[in-house]
C-alpha cells in the first residue's frame, strides 16, 4: 500500500476510492500474498508450502500458482498427517497434487506413535504432536523456507507474528527476538539449520478467505459445506465420532446437521451446526457468527490462555 | 453511523467493505493506547463473544471490576503478566465502509524502533495525548517520526477529556500547539480529534458530553480518510523479483518478469529501461497473474514481458525510458537503528533495496538526531538501538534509487549484518523532513541535516 505520494500540504492526496486505479482489499492483499511468495522463490533454495487441505492452505496453492503462471509452482507440498485426519481432506489433497503435477512430502504423526517415539496424549488431542514431526521433516529435507497458512486474526499471539519468522536449529519462535519488518523489505537471512517461516496470509482474515475462495471460484473438501454426520459432544463441541477415540463411556452419538469451519485434526476440531450448503449460505453465516473461528472450533486453544504462544514457541505454526 | 445496527446486520455489512486502510498508533505508557484500540475494536463490534468472554474472565481473575480492554490486545504470557506491550501487533477489523489493519505499537519499550516499524507500512497514524499534560516531549517524538516515514495522514487524538471537564480550551489548545509544530515538519495532514478512550467518547460514538466538537469521531475519520491512489505524477518503477521461464511444449519461449510495481503504471507498447545495465526494449506484453492485460499499476503483482531478449535479473529494476532515476553508489540517507548492536563508521554490511541486495560500507555517520528537540549531533561514532542519524554508504554495486520523498517503495531500504542476518537499521534516502525551516535554527548545527 505504500505507492508513491504526491502531496499538497493540507489537503488529502489521492483520488481516493472512486479512481480508475483503486485496488479492492482483495486485489491489494492477493498482490501482497504473490509478491511475499516471488521473494521467497528469488532468495532461497529448498522453500516448501505446509499443506493440510484446509482452506487457508488451499487459498496460499492457489496463490503460489497464480504467482508463478504460466510455469509450475516452484515447491514441493509438506503435509503434516496427525493419523486422525478427515478422509474427505486426504482425498482432496491428492486430488489437488495430482491435478497440479505437485510433489508431495507426508510426515506421520502415527509413524512417531508406532516408533514409540511419541506418546498419545491423555486428552487424545495429536495437535500438539505435530510438532516433532513437523520439525524432523524440515531438517531431513533442509527447507529453509517453509509457508504456513498462519493468520495473524486467528489468535492473540499470532497477531505478534512476522510474515518473515526466523526459527533457530529447533524450530523455535522466541516473540522478543523478532526481526522488525518495515515498508516490504523482507529479510530472510538465515544460518545453516535455521529457516523462515513464511505467512503469506498475514494480514488475511477469516471472511477475506471466504470472499476469495468465493471470487476466484476454489473448489474446497465437502466438510466445508453442511452435511448429516454423526458427532458427540465433548468439552462444549460437536466432534466426528469414529476410530480415533470418541465416543467415550458417558458420551453419546447423534446425527446432525453440521460444517466445518476450520480442518484440522478430528481429535480437536469441532463441527459448527449450519444449514449452509453453498458458498454464498457459508460467507452469510461467518459475517453474523458471534463466535471467533478458533473460538467455535478449537479445542487445543482453550487448553490455556497461552496455548497458542507455548505450542508455537516449541515450532508450531 | 452505523453503531446502532445489531451485531449481526453490522457484521454482515462487513462484506460490502471493499478498500483496506492500514494504520499506526502511538502514544506514550499511560496515555490510553492500549484502551483506544480496545474501544474502537469493541464499540465497532469487532470484538466477538468468546474473545470478549475471555476478557472478562481474564480481568475477574486479576481483581478487576470491570473488563479491562487493554488486554484483547495484550497477546503474550509475558505482557499480560506484565500489563505491558512488548511488540508490534497487527489487528484486523472492518466497518460496511472500509477494512481496516492496524499497527499497534508499543509506547515505552524500544519505542522508537518499534513506531517506525509501524509506520512503515502505514497511511494513517494516531497519536495519543493525555489532555492533562498536553503535547509533551513524546508526543513531538512521535509527530517526527510520522513525518519523517512521511505517513500521509495523522490523527492527533486528545484523550481522558473526561479528566479535564470536556473542556474545549484545553483541546483547542493542545490541538493548535501540536498542529503548528507538525506542520513545521512537513505532516501534511493533521486531524484532531477530543476522546475519552475509556468513556467512549467521540472514538466510535459520538461524544454528548462534547457538543461544542462538530469534526468526526475518530472511526469516522478512518472509515473516510483517502486512501491515495492518484498515480499521475508517480515514477513508474518496476523491481524484478523473479523470472519466470515455464520451458513447457505450451510455452517454450515464455520469459517473463515477475514483480510487484512499486509505484505509477505501466503499459503495453511503452519503451522501458533496465537498471542498473542501462539496457533498453519495449514492454511486448503485460500477464497480471495468469491473464493478459494492457496496463498494470501499483500495488499490483504482475508479470512484464519485453519485445527484446536482454539481461534482466531479480534485484533490477525496469523503468519507463523518458523517467529513470540516477544510480549511485553513494548512498546519502537518514536511518533509523533497530537492532542492539550497534552501526559504526567503517562496517561493512549489506544494503536491501527492492529485490537488490548488495555488499556496502558504512563511511561515514555525520549526525544523530535527538527526536526530543530535533536537535542534531555531529558526528557520533556509531549509532545504537533506536537513534536516528544521518549515514553514507558506498555500495559494491550501483543502486537505482529513489528519494524516499518521491517513492516510500524505492527510496527505503534495510542495512543487515552480513554476519548473523541481523536487520540493523532502516533507511530513508535523501531529505530527511518534508519541508526545510525557513526560520533561523535556534541549534548552530540546524536540525534539517
Amino acid at each position: 500500500m505504500t505507492t508513491s505520494i504526491n502531496h499538497v500540504s493540507g489537503t488529502a492526496g489521492g483520488a481516493g476510492e472512486d479512481s480508475p486505479y483503486a485496488l479492492t482489499h482483495l486485489d491489494a492483499l492477493e498482490s501482497e500474498g504473490v509478491h511475499i511468495f516471488r521473494e521467497v522463490a528469488g532468495e532461497f533454495e529448498r522453500p516448501v508450502i505446509l499443506f493440510s487441505g484446509g482452506k487457508d492452505s488451499i487459498v496460499m496453492l492457489h496463490l503460489a500458482l497464480k504467482a508463478f503462471a504460466p510455469a509450475a509452482v516452484p515447491f514441493s507440498l509438506l503435509h503434516v498427517d496427525t493419523g486422525h485426519n478427515f478422509p474427505e481432506v486426504i482425498g482432496y489433497r491428492d486430488r489437488v497434487v495430482a491435478e497440479h503435477g505437485l510433489r508431495l512430502h507426508v510426515a506421520s504423526v502415527q509413524d512417531y506413535i508406532d516408533r514409540g517415539v511419541l506418546k498419545e496424549r491423555p486428552d487424545g488431542t495429536r495437535n500438539p504432536l505435530q510438532t516433532v514431526p513437523l520439525t524432523e521433516a524440515i531438517q531431513e529435507h533442509r527447507f529453509d523456507a517453509v509457508f504456513g497458512g498462519g493468520r495473524r486474526d486467528e489468535e492473540k499471539a499470532r497477531a505478534k507474528e512476522r510474515v518473515f519468522s526466523l526459527r533457530d536449529e529447533f524450530s523455535q519462535w522466541d516473540p522478543r527476538r523478532q526481526r522488525p519488518e518495515l515498508w516490504q523489505l523482507y529479510n530472510g537471512r538465515h544460518a545453516p539449520g535455521e529457516h523462515v517461516r513464511v505467512f503469506p496470509l498475514s494480514n488475511w482474515t477469516e471472511l477475506d478467505v471466504w470472499q476469495y475462495i468465493q471470487r476466484e471460484g476454489i473448489e474446497l473438501p465437502e466438510i466445508y459445506f453442511a452435511h448429516e454426520r454423526e458427532v458427540f459432544a465433548r468439552g462444549g463441541m460437536w466432534l466426528t465420532a469414529g476410530d480415533w477415540g470418541g465416543p467415550k463411556d458417558g458420551e453419546s452419538v447423534e446425527t446432525r446437521l453440521i460444517r466445518y469451519r476450520t480442518v484440522g485434526d478430528m481429535s480437536c476440531t469441532g463441527a459448527v451446526d449450519s444449514q449452509a450448503t453453498t458458498l454464498d449460505a457459508v460467507i452469510a453465516e461467518i459475517a453474523a457468527s458471534r463466535l471467533t473461528e478458533r473460538g467455535a472450533t478449537r479445542a487445543d486453544d482453550k487448553l490455556s490462555e497461552a496455548a497458542m504462544e507455548d505450542r508455537k514457541r516449541e515450532g508450531y505454526f | 453511523m452505523t453503531s446502532t445496527a445489531d451485531p449481526a446486520e453490522q457484521l454482515a455489512g462487513q462484506l460490502s467493505a471493499t478498500t483496506l486502510l492500514r494504520f499506526a498508533t502511538a502514544g506514550s505508557v499511560d496515555d490510553g493506547k492500549s484502551t483506544l484500540v480496545g474501544r474502537l475494536l469493541h464499540d465497532s463490534k469487532s470484538v466477538l463473544a468468546d474473545q470478549l468472554e475471555a476478557v472478562e474472565h481474564a480481568s475477574r481473575s486479576r481483581g478487576q471490576d470491570a473488563p479491562d480492554l487493554a488486554l484483547l490486545t495484550d497477546g503474550l504470557r509475558a505482557e499480560r503478566e506484565q500489563g505491558i506491550t512488548i511488540d508490534v501487533a497487527y489487528r484486523y477489523f472492518a466497518t460496511p465502509r472500509r477494512r481496516f489493519i492496524l499497527a499497534d505499537t508499543p509506547g515505552h519499550v524500544q519505542y522508537t524502533r518499534n513506531m517506525v516499524t509501524g509506520a512503515s507500512t502505514a497511511e494513517l497514524t494516531v497519536v495519543l495525548v493525555d489532555a492533562r499534560n498536553g503535547v509533551v516531549e513524546q508526543t513531538r517524538r512521535h509527530a517526527a517520526i510520522a513525518a519523517l516515514l512521511r505517513v500521509p495522514h495523522v490523527v492527533l487524538a486528545v484523550n481522558k477529556m473526561d479528566l479535564v471537564g470536556y473542556e474545549e480550551s484545553v483541546f483547542a489548545a493542545i490541538a493548535e500547539e501540536f498542529t503548528a509544530y507538525a506542520s513545521e515538519l512537513g505532516v501534511p495532514e493533521i486531524t484532531a480529534i477530543p476522546i475519552s478512550a475509556l468513556a467512549g467518547d467521540n472514538v466510535v460514538e459520538a461524544s454528548a458530553n462534547m457538543d461544542w466538537y462538530g469534526g468526526p469521531t475518530v472511526l469516522e475519520h478512518l472509515e473516510t480518510v483517502p486512501v491515495s491512489h492518484d498515480l499521475t505524477g508517480c515514477h513508474a518503477r518496476f523491481p524484478v523479483q523473479y523470472v519466470i521461464r515455464p520451458q513447457t511444449a505450451e510455452h517454450p519461449d515464455y520469459r517473463g518478469y515477475a514483480g510487484q510495481i512499486a509505484a505509477g503504471t505501466f503499459r503495453v507498447g511503452e519503451s522501458v529501461t533496465v537498471l542498473p545495465s542501462g539496457l533498453t526494449s519495449t514492454i511486448a506484453g503485460i500477464d497480471l497473474l495468469g491473464t493478459p492485460v494492457d496496463v498494470a499499476w501499483t500495488p499490483q503483482s504482475a508479470t512484464l514481458l519485453l519485445a527484446d531478449d536482454i539481461d534482466v535479473s531479480r534485484g533490477d529494476i525496469i523503468v519507463p525510458s523518458g523517467d529513470a532515476p540516477a544510480t549511485t553508489q553513494d548512498v546519502e540517507a537518514t536511518v533509523c537503528h533497530v537492532a542492539d548492536q550497534p552501526l559504526t563508521v567503517g562496517q561493512r554490511v549489506l544494503l536491501k533495496h527492492t529485490t537488490r541486495t548488495v555488499k556496502a560500507i558504512v563511511k561515514d555517520i555525520p549526525s544523530r538526531l535527538t527526536l526530543d528537540d530535533l536537535s542534531q549531533h555531529p558526528a557520533p561514532g556509531q549509532l545504537v538501538a533506536n537513534d536516528i542519524g544521518r549515514v553514507r554508504v558506498r555500495t559494491a554495486e550501483p543502486l537505482a534509487l529513489d528519494t524516499y520523498a518521491d517513492s516510500r517503495r524505492t527510496g527505503s531500504f534495510l542495512l543487515i549484518d552480513p554476519a548473523d542476518g541481523t536487520t540493523l537499521a532502516a533507511g530513508m534516502a535523501g531529505e530527511s523532513f518534508a519541508t526545510a525551516r525557513t526560520a533561523p535554527v535556534q541549534d548552530d548545527e540546524g536540525w534539517d541535516f
